[in-house]
């Protein structure tokens, strides 16, 4: 059970003067139950990368692999695909549109073939599983705030029961606390339910502290795929092509360099914290 | 998916046809309309041949590209010249029932072929190499004499600008609402007319939505910044002529001067039809 991503390419509008090439040679495995941070600056391919995952765009050459499966097989089936492969976007805005947030989660079990009965216990159980408060679940969804027309468009594509969960930067445009707040709920969705997550992000900060492993995308082609610690020691490297490495890894690197024996490969405040203390005493 | 209509869509390239005064361009535009409605005869219609292979070929913008924008309207193309076969009276060759072709018809068809073909070649040619606010901007200096008779040129000016600022936004607005749906199991392919009108649901509400919210922010921005109208107003980058533009009015003068003298001279001179005999 995995998602092989074999030598992919995308080239945007070819043979036109507006040709860009987005994606370049990308080799990944994504096996069952990881946790991946997929992070790199505006442009990178990275939101274009996870679109191919769920086949909604598909590669100019090479091949994705679905459990074994070429989805660009003829005959393969893309909806199912697409509800194996849970697919949530950046703007919830993009995705709301019916007029009880209840009926707009049922959306996607209903697509699924599910009777009325079955989607609302699916829509209730993936509105429970994100928190979203029982007393709005039939208010509209477009006067909520933006965290909460995030959990509502999460539990959207987590009421399909996707084996594999794919957030494009879910926590874009919120405050401090609602950005930890999905991103903890995120985490507990993932070992609560059993799911793959794959996390897209700008920021260090925000997948540090969750993720086990973190791909840097660069100019279309991974750049870093290793564990966040591994990939953080080449902080320098990641400056160069306008990406920040957590705070803590600057003043860890800085401690370092004063001479305190501290290891550099804290990469949240708790980490180095404990790391600093251990030294100190 | 909806990236693919290249009809008038600009191109951009670096060419004395792209540096041009929009105003050049949209007179010459009309002008070269007016004249391939206007011309008789082989002589003149070489001419306007010669002078808009010319004009390609200094656009820089690949000829393919331009052709492919004639796809759109092929359909158009056949009925017309189907009409002109057909339905024009004259000397008849063959006659299926009520269906006579003349000799009469087969020339109109080819001439509307051609002046429809030229036509849409020619105005492609002016939105390919003019982005659309250079296009509205051109018209609003270009037709400012009609504020004098009421016309609010410069509010119309501004809203096309909008308008058109408007389309590509919007265009993949409704490709990202439709990948977002698509996401979650939505099928636009498939099903009869009324399953796929439901369909469509789930991506005009949010597009309608998402297109009043920039309104208003858009309204917002500009009062912020104390937009009040068109009084008063400059600009940024204004219109001036160049030497370029000058000679680029003098050469589609001298282009629609030719195509009247030999017109004329096809018709009353070797006494010409209104084609080829």
């Amino acid at each position: 059970m995995s998602i092989i991503v074999n030598e992919l390419n995308y080239i945007y509008n070819p043979g036109t003067a507006m040709e860009v090439q987005a994606l370049r040679d990308i080799n990944l495995e994504i096996k069952d139950g990881e946790f991946i941070g997929i992070i790199g600056h505006t442009g990178s391919g990275k939101s274009t990368l996870i679109q191919h995952l769920n086949g909604l765009i598909r590669a100019t050459s090479g091949g994705i692999f679905y459990n074994g499966a070429d989805i660009y097989d003829e005959g393969y089936d893309l909806r199912t695909l697409r509800t194996k492969v849970g697919l949530v976007f950046q703007y919830p805005e993009h995705q709301l549109f019916e007029t009880t947030v209840m009926a707009d989660v049922s959306y996607g079990p209903k697509n699924q073939g599910l009777d009325e009965k079955e989607a609302t216990l699916r829509a209730v159980g993936s509105l429970n599983a994100v928190h979203f408060p029982e007393k709005h679940f039939y208010d509209s969804p477009f006067e909520l705030s933006g965290g909460q027309k995030r959990r509502v468009a999460i539990a959207g594509v987590l009421a399909m029961k996707p084996e594999v969960l794919i957030l494009d930067e879910p926590t874009a445009g919120l405050d401090p606390q609602g950005r930890d707040e999905i991103l903890e709920m995120v985490s507990n969705l993932r070992s609560t339910q059993h799911i793959t997550v794959i996390l897209v992000s700008h920021s260090m900060e925000d997948v540090a502290r969750y993720v086990d492993r973190l791909i840097v995308m660069n100019g279309g082609g991974v750049m870093y795929d290793d564990t966040p610690q591994a990939v953080f020691a080449h902080y320098k490297e990641l400056e160069e092509v306008g990406l920040m490495a957590p705070q803590v890894t600057y003043v860890m690197h800085a401690l370092a360099e004063a001479g305190i024996p501290v290891r550099t490969g804290a990469t949240t405040v708790a980490e180095a914290k404990d790391e600093i203390l251990s030294v100190l005493c | 998916m909806l990236k693919d209509v290249t009809l008038g869509q600009y191109y951009p390239a670096d060419s004395v046809i792209h540096r041009l005064d929009p105003r050049v361009k949209l007179a010459g535009t009309l002008l070269y309309l007016i004249s391939l409605f206007l011309f008789q005869g082989p002589l003149a219609l070489a001419t306007a041949t010669v002078f808009l292979i010319l004009l390609i070929t200094l656009s820089k913008v690949p000829f393919s590209y331009i052709v492919k924008g004639l796809r759109t309207i092929i359909i158009i193309l056949i009925v017309t010249a189907a009409m002109n076969l057909f339905f024009t009276t004259g000397t008849v060759i063959v006659q299926f029932g009520i269906f006579k072709l003349t000799y009469e018809g087969i020339q109109m068809a080819i001439l509307m072929m051609i002046r429809l073909v030229y036509l849409i070649l020619g105005t492609s040619l002016m939105t390919l190499t003019t982005t659309p606010n250079q296009l509205t901007d051109g018209l609003e200096k270009g037709l400012r004499w009609m504020k004098k008779i009421g016309v609010p040129v410069h509010e119309i000016a501004m809203m096309m600008s909008i308008a058109l600022r408007f389309i590509p936004i919007l265009t993949e607005e409704t490709d990202k609402i439709m990948k977002a749906q698509m996401a979650r199991g939505a099928d636009f392919q498939s099903g009869g007319l009324i399953k796929r009108a439901k369909a469509m649901i789930p991506l005009l509400v949010p597009l309608f939505v998402s297109a009043f919210r920039r309104a208003n922010d858009l309204a917002m921005a500009m009062e912020a910044r104390c937009y009040h109208g068109g009084d008063g107003r400059t600009k940024m980058k204004p219109l001036r002529y160049t030497a370029a533009d000058r000679n680029a009015y003098l050469l589609l003068f001298s282009y629609f001067v030719a195509m009247i003298a030999l017109s004329l001279l096809w018709t009353k001179v070797l006494g010409g039809g209104k084609l080829f005999f």
